[in-house]
């Protein structure tokens, strides 16, 4: 199976990257070289193996349902891209 | 006294519980080399003028029952440090100042020691030669123009250049031990859940493990002891008890079961490693140890799942970098051109090509054929580990196919450079504990490692061994300083 330059650009476009033509055509080249590496596993049959989805063979704890948190709202604004001092800013969403 | 920066973290911590040096001393003593050592281009950012403000704070209070009492350590730029820039190797970090910090560095603090500064490394540690940091590629202290191995390239460099008595990196296929293989160093991937993942900028959350990268066994039970400990913060940290692991640091291996897996031996592997292999085989016999052949037998398919594997948590992890919160923003006439620029500016090629190969394993149509597959695989890399600890206490193998190489001779094929963590990435999907220590040189002179591989939460076994190697094997770097400037 191999990736063509149509399935790069939809892929940049979920992954929200934009590429140029001359970007598109290199990544489709090292990405069937890395696919064709990965297609190794299709010689195993797996049919009957679960899926290993966490490593650490712990259930996830409970926590007390209470505020621990003191105000860091300054904190969070603090590496802001734009000089707001109470909001993030981003381009006009709603027209 | 030998140089001060010469000097081991034992020496070093016992010459300051002696007042035979002050933490000033050490600290001056470490920045002076740095200034002197920038061809290198370990550190991304420096931290020293606070350094020596808290050397001095240190010395005039000075804890002595601490572990880690008034010792400046250089840490990799991917642990969040309050206050102090942490860019992961990346542009679309490059301004990014955290307001809270890593727990396996607060570990660090609270045990006396004192920043130095952040340390290269690769983009979100996403490389094995450093070469994709956005702050330009790093030296190897063992030779000029040689990679220090990635992605903790900083690390290991500045371990070996003597820039730092200790430090810790990050290990998600090999990224401590490959590094520390190529520079001569000591480097250990802690089993999965022992070392807090909180504050650690996030490449592959089931595989990422923080570590000590020191110059011998010793030092690196000494660090671990400090960094490994249970945190709520991390919902996969896991609450057991931790040894003191350089108290219980022994030589004694007496009749432990050492396992040699067979498929470690691949094609083209270089006399060298094989003669290295061999060499550690014997070593450990003559301590007592014994040894069993075993098999590992799903070894090949390894990396092939790690490249579906890690590329798929990447690209989940990153999508946080959209320009709207924090770090390098594009700006865009709308909302989504402004996503897609500050990503297509922010990210370097390794990284585009990681999260591109996470996308499409992860997106419809594909997930069952990649992404289940290959957790399945995994699964069964993982039994093969099962199989082979229900015979041994531990197994030994070479760390790397090769020894360090030429900066630029494999930037241009990923597959090639990814190759360089055939013998590492097997233990991060099995959430294993690992160590490489130097056990020799090849024809050029340049460091080989061995790795020992434990079961999970055997970290103290796998020190004991090394300890019990590293003895017999005696080996010494002898670099010669070659990029000092005055």
């Amino acid at each position: 199976m191999s990736i063509d330059l149509k399935t790069v650009k939809h892929i940049s476009k979920l992954a929200r990257i934009s590429i140029d033509d001359e970007k598109a055509n290199k990544l489709k080249g090292d990405l069937n070289n890395i696919f064709e590496f990965i297609e190794k596993l299709n010689e195993l049959n797996t049919d009957n193996v679960q899926a290993l989805t966490s490593i650490a063979e712990t259930t996830l704890r409970f926590r007390k349902d209470e505020i621990k948190s003191e105000n860091i709202r300054e904190k969070i604004l603090k590496n802001s891209p734009e000089e707001n001092k109470d909001f993030f800013v981003v381009p006009k969403v709603v027209e | 006294m030998s140089d001060i920066t010469s000097q081991s973290l034992f020496e070093l911590t016992s010459n300051i519980k002696e007042k035979k040096l002050s933490s000033e001393e050490i600290t001056k003593a470490f920045i002076n080399r740095a200034e002197k050592s920038k061809k290198l281009n370990v550190y991304v950012t420096d931290n020293f003028e606070k350094a020596i403000d808290q050397s001095k704070k240190f010395d005039s209070n000075p804890n002595l029952d601490s572990k880690l009492p008034g010792i400046p350590i250089a840490v990799k730029d991917l642990f969040c440090t309050n206050g102090v820039r942490t860019t992961a190797g990346s542009k679309i970090l490059n301004n990014f100042v955290p307001t809270y910090e890593s727990t396996v560095t607060h570990n660090l603090w609270s045990n006396g020691a004192i920043l130095l500064g952040k340390l290269n490394c690769d983009e979100f540690a996403m490389g094995s030669s450093n070469e994709t940091s956005f702050f330009g590629n790093v030296q190897n202290p063992v030779g000029e123009n040689l990679v220090p191995g990635g992605s903790s390239g900083g690390s290991s460099a500045a371990v070996a250049a003597n820039l730092t008595p200790v430090t810790i990196g990050t290990d998600t296929g090999g990224s401590i031990r490959q590094p520390a293989s190529f520079t001569g160093t000591v480097g250990l991937k802690p089993t999965y859940g022992s070392c807090s993942r909180y504050g650690i900028v996030a490449f592959a959350s089931s595989l990422d493990q923080a570590g000590p990268m020191t110059k011998n066994v010793r030092d690196c039970s000494m660090l671990l002891e400090v960094i490994s400990s249970f945190d709520q913060k991390d919902s996969t940290s896991i609450d057991y008890k931790r040894n003191n692991y350089s108290k219980e640091l022994s030589k004694d291996i007496k009749g432990k079961k050492i396992g040699i897996p067979k498929e470690y031996r691949v094609d083209n592997m270089p006399d060298e490693i094989e003669k290295l292999w061999k060499n550690g085989i014997s070593y450990a016999k003559d301590c007592g140890a014994e040894i069993i052949d075993i098999s590992l037998p799903h070894t090949n398919y390894a990396l092939p799942t790690y490249y579906i594997v890690a590329p798929a948590e990447a690209s989940s992890n990153l999508a946080r970098y959209d320009g709207v919160k924090y770090g390098f923003r594009s700006p865009g006439q709308n909302l989504i051109e402004m996503y897609e620029k500050t990503r297509s500016e922010g990210f370097g090629d390794e990284v585009k090509r990681r999260i591109m190969i996470g996308t499409y394993v992860l997106s419809s149509g594909y997930y069952d054929a990649y992404y289940l597959k290959a957790q399945k695989v995994r699964q069964l890399i993982k039994k093969d580990f099962d199989d082979a600890f229900s015979k041994v206490d531990a197994i030994l193998t070479p760390s790397t196919p090769s020894s360090a190489f030429k900066i630029g001779e494999k930037t241009n094929d990923p597959v090639s450079m990814y190759l360089n963590d055939i013998f590492t990435v097997p233990i991060n999907l099995a959430g294993l504990p690992g160590i490489s220590i130097p056990a020799g040189k090849d024809k050029n002179n340049y460091p080989l490692g061995l790795q020992v591989i434990g079961k999970p939460f055997d970290e103290q076994n796998i020190l004991n061994i090394s300890y019990a190697l590293e003895d017999k094997i005696n080996f010494k770097n002898d670099i010669s300083d070659w990029w000092l400037s005055e």
